[in-house]
């Protein structure tokens, strides 16, 4: 067995260290070894978004980052999207506007979402649905999906 | 009349609203668990080994070298599932496609699998196993299937449906005839008569959730499974025969659910990592890629259709026919069928006939998407109508309506219909801004209609009341986006209390009777009734304590909006009983109070749906973009009307990736070339408008709302509606799906020539 | 007497026949006597059918009564998705 390395790192702002091989991607260490099972793998090749967190505030496929990479870096998954009891509003909004159907894209497109909102805090329809095309969703056409992240968008901007 | 499913109009008060459903939180926040998503202790790491070729005897499975590899916990192949099934076809059918016994009949056909303690050493464990093949000739085509000389792909397999019974083995597998009247004198008393062909590509269901699962199996025959699943009891049916189980000894747990549209209808792999789960004495957890996903589960059929239509020149079709050849994959299966049944069932026809071929080709075995089978003969169909309808220059809307079927209409699969959807979708289409909305340079517009069955099944539901009058509803049919919100609002409904004080459970397979899964657009139709049922059952015990607590006979007492209520003037000094003042004093008037429904949902209401379309054409590239799109269909009645419009926008997004870019492409090699969501492109948020809804509610009479089912007739028109607005705009028809670029660019050029 | 219409695949196992005269009240009693006058039809039924009584499919529920007279089709079972 070859011997794992010890990576330090921030997981939704918790200090966060863990022994991984080096081939494994961030998407196993989270799943597997850090028990953060709400990013999903769909695909496995960066096709499908399931698994999205932001690194250093940079939207990327964590099937498509090593668990070394995140050696000294941020990381952000769905799991801390939420201020405790209180929801970040795109939740609500993808419960409000039933933005989801099975579910399993949810929180990529959450992640990938925020990222937007983050760097354009009033996209067009165009703009969302550009931002958000790296994310496949089967079950719901994206319809709901785009007028809940527009209708976050409103709400943040009234803040 | 507890059990009475007959169709009785009502002011509802909590059907029809739209509350957050009550699985939303967990998952906006991560916490739903899917297939993938638990862990036991001391579990193994499952892989499978999947054959490289299209077609190949298996000569020798050598596993000793992975077996020795440290760490490996256990070693299957098809001599660790022995052949059980007793001459049940179907179920041998499953075990074969499980893993491969003598030959290996598509690419990606699963041959052996291994456990061990990690993924690495499982995938080190792959590459030690050797297998010797002997290379077969294939046939991936349906139309070259069926030439005399193709390679045979199952010898076992002898034309079901013509007699005599044939002598030798074939690969059409069923031939289907449905019809009424005489076609040939239909055809001759036509002033006009059209007759097309028509190709479509297989395509994938597409859920983004690999399947995954979970097993673990003891030397005492005692099981668990958890798994992602449209239906956890016929899972549990299957696996336990496959495996020589009791049924009783396997407790199965459905996930939460990425995703399934009929392709999780099936078993794949689950048996497998049973099988190497009792060989190691451990927990299993085996995850496919999605590469597997693609080469060896449930894509839908490709097709070769003919469609012939007659008609006299005032618009009535005089005959219609269609000869329908879909490919089942390696295994025989009922789509053709299927195609043949769904062809012609939105018109009214005197003279009909449709003839299926269900053929064997060397791909994955074939299984249900979304009104399986209904979209390729609605895309044959409905493009010739448009055809038909230009020839004697009549406004293709205005043709469907005049042969629109209606109550009454002999159904071109036999029964007649009842009260239907038809003709009053197409009405709305009529009525529908998006009919006189402008089009730009470029544009198009198109528009189809498409019909599913829908159907019931066994279904089991429990409703129990807690002590502080909550209410816990526990049904077997899988959520598969929704359904525990509609359910929820129904026993609400049936009960008379706030949906707030309903809690919506999925029992696993040891808690509630059998359930048949949630296909056919069944979920809401039948664990709906069954929750009607269970909440009349509630109310009547609910009566009988309140009868109790006033010591008066029981029918005095009625319920009514949540509570109950003596009747007549000798009891109106007794101020009514709600459900949380007799679940507080349940202890001392007879204990619990639940109530229980186990029934076979028959009687669900067929289904119709018109879309419409508009499409921009680039005129250099031959790229397609849909600029509006709008799907009109009857619900019946729509429980939650958030998840009955997800419904008819998913499938209507699902019907537009089918229609435009979705196929699998096979090498002259037989092996899959495009096994990846990069090659095997489907929508994404930037290719796809708003998908506007129109829900129309024509009650099916044989249940208590109304209810007909919704999750599958949106994915039938689009092809069609697409079809029919790339010809609106190039005046070219297009007879072969997908119509990608290259496709659309060489229908144009071979016009121009 | 009921007149019961064949259609698919269900025809060849009454010999091509369109329909068939079978005397029933309910449909268990309409499958049993179909394979005690057409011993093929057995296959069929194991595949797995459905019966229409004037126009509501029935799956599974075999206590389903017939009326005299009703339209009575016999289908082959459908899966959906």
């Amino acid at each position: 067995m070859m011997a794992g390395t010890l990576v330090s790192t921030m997981i939704n702002g918790d200090a966060t260290e863990f022994v991984c091989q080096t081939g494994e991607t961030l998407l196993e260490v989270l799943r597997n070894r850090l028990g953060l099972t709400g990013s999903k793998e769909g695909c496995g090749t960066g096709d499908c978004g399931a698994c999205s967190v932001t690194l250093d505030g940079r939207l990327v496929c964590s099937c498509l980052v090593l668990g070394v990479e995140a050696q000294g870096r941020e990381v952000g998954t769905v799991e801390g999207l939420a201020d405790g009891d209180s929801l970040h509003p795109l939740q609500s909004n993808f419960i409000k506007h039933a933005a989801l159907q099975c579910g399993i894209c949810t929180p990529g497109f959450l992640i990938a979402s925020k990222a937007l909102l983050d760097r354009n805090s009033n996209p067009t329809d165009e703009e969302i649905r550009f931002a958000l095309a790296g994310n496949l969703c089967r079950c719901t056409g994206y319809d709901k999906i785009v007028r809940a992240v527009r209708a976050t968008a409103t709400e943040l901007r009234k803040k | 009349m507890a059990d009475d499913p007959k169709f009785k109009n009502r002011k509802f008060k909590a059907v029809g609203t739209r509350p957050p459903r009550p699985d939303g939180l967990d998952k906006v926040t991560g916490r739903a668990k899917y297939g993938a998503d638990t862990f036991a202790p001391g579990q193994l790491v499952a892989l499978v080994l999947r054959s490289p070729h299209a077609h190949a005897q298996i000569k020798r499975i050598d596993t000793s070298k992975a077996e020795k590899l440290k760490g490996v916990k256990a070693v299957i192949t098809s001599k660790d599932l022995p052949d059980v099934t007793n001459g049940d076809r179907d179920l041998y059918d499953t075990l074969e496609n499980c893993l491969a016994r003598d030959r290996a009949l598509y690419d990606g056909h699963a041959v052996a699998a291994v456990a061990a303690i990690d993924e690495l050493t499982a995938r080190k464990a792959l590459k030690l196993i050797r297998v010797t093949y002997k290379v077969l000739p294939h046939v991936t085509d349906v139309d070259a299937a069926m030439k005399p000389g193709a390679p045979i792909v199952q010898p076992r397999v002898y034309t079901r449906g013509v007699s005599p019974k044939p002598k030798s083995p074939s690969n059409v597998a069923k031939v289907s005839e449905f019809g009424h009247g005489d076609v040939e004198a239909g055809f001759k008393a036509a002033d006009v008569v059209v007759e097309k062909s028509y190709k479509t590509e297989q395509t994938h269901q597409g859920y983004i959730e690999p399947h995954a699962c979970l097993a673990s199996v003891g030397p005492d025959g005692h099981g668990e499974l958890w798994v992602t699943t449209q239906g956890h009891f016929v899972y549990r049916n299957t696996c336990a025969a496959l495996l020589g189980m009791d049924v009783a000894k396997l407790k199965v747990t459905a996930s939460e659910i990425g995703g399934g549209f009929g392709g999780k209808t099936h078993v794949w792999m689950e048996p497998i990592a049973l099988a190497l789960s009792r060989k190691a004495n451990r927990p299993v957890k085996l995850e496919m890629t999605r590469d597997e996903v693609f080469r060896s589960t449930g894509p839908t059929s490709s097709t070769s259709i003919d469609v012939k239509i007659g008609v006299k020149k005032n618009g009535t079709i005089t005959a219609a026919s269609a000869e329908l050849r879909y490919q089942d994959g390696a295994f025989p299966g009922i789509w053709a069928m299927l195609g043949a049944m769904t062809a012609y069932a939105c018109y009214d026809l005197k003279n009909v006939k449709t003839i299926g071929y269900d053929v064997l080709v060397n791909r994955p075995k074939v299984a249900a998407y979304r009104a399986p089978s209904a979209p390729m003969a609605a895309f044959a169909v409905e493009s010739t109508i448009n055809e038909v309808a230009a020839k004697i220059g009549m406004d293709p809307v205005d043709f469907r309506i005049k042969n629109a079927a209606k109550e009454g209409t002999k159904s071109s699969y036999g029964p007649t219909y009842g009260p239907i959807g038809i003709g009053p979708t197409l009405a709305a289409v009529k009525k529908h801004p998006h009919m006189r909305g402008k089009l730009g340079k470029n544009q198009g517009r198109g528009m189809a209609c498409g019909f599913w069955f829908n159907f019931g099944g066994e279904t089991c539901t429990d409703l129990n009341i807690g002590v502080d009058g909550t209410v816990t509803l526990t049904v077997g049919t899988v959520d598969v986006g929704g359904a525990r919100a509609s359910l929820s609002l129904i026993a609400a409904e049936e009960l008379g209390i706030p949906y707030e004080r309903v809690k919506c459970n999925i029992a696993d397979t040891g808690s509630l009777g059998h359930n048949h899964m949630t296909d056919g657009s069944r979920g809401t139709f039948s664990s709906g009734m069954s929750t009607i049922f269970a909440a009349r059952h509630a109310i009547e015990e609910l009566c009988q304590r309140a009868a109790n607590t006033w010591e008066i006979p029981v029918k005095d007492v009625v319920w009514h909006e949540g509570n109950a209520i003596a009747k007549g003037k000798k009891h109106k000094q007794l101020q009514p009983l709600s459900l949380g003042d007799l679940a507080a004093g349940s202890e001392n008037t007879g204990g619990p109070i639940a109530g229980h429904s186990q029934i076979v949902a028959d009687g669900a209401g067929v289904s119709f749906a018109s879309h419409i379309c508009d499409i921009e054409v680039d005129p250099e590239t031959s790229a397609t973009k849909v600029v509006r799109y709008t799907v009109i269909q009857d619900a019946g009645k729509a429980i939650h009307p958030d998840y009955v419009e997800g419904q008819f926008q998913g499938g209507a997004a699902q019907g537009i990736g089918w229609a435009l870019n979705e196929e699998y492409i096979y090498g002259d090699d037989g092996r899959l070339q495009n096994p990846g969501f990069l090659d095997y492109r489907i929508p994404v948020c930037s290719d796809l408008p708003f998908i506007d809804t129109q829900i129309l509610e024509i009650p099916n009479p044989n249940h208590p709302y109304g209810i007909r089912g919704v999750g599958e007739t949106s994915i039938v028109p689009p092809l069609a509606a697409i079809g029919n607005a790339l010809s609106d705009i190039t005046g070219v028809r297009m007879t072969h799906v997908p119509m990608s670029p290259p496709r659309i660019r060489k229908a144009i050029k071979e016009k121009q020539a | 007497m009921l007149k019961v219409c064949l259609s698919g695949p269900l025809k060849s196992a009454a010999d091509g026949a369109a329909s068939v005269l079978i005397s029933a009240a309910t449909i268990r009693e309409l499958l049993r006597e179909l394979v005690k006058q057409y011993p093929q039809m057995q296959i069929q039924l194991d595949d797995g059918i459905a019966v229409s009584v004037n126009g509501d499919i029935f799956r599974d529920n075999w206590s389903q009564e017939i009326p005299e007279g009703a339209e009575v089709f016999l289908l082959p079972r459908i899966q959906g998705g």
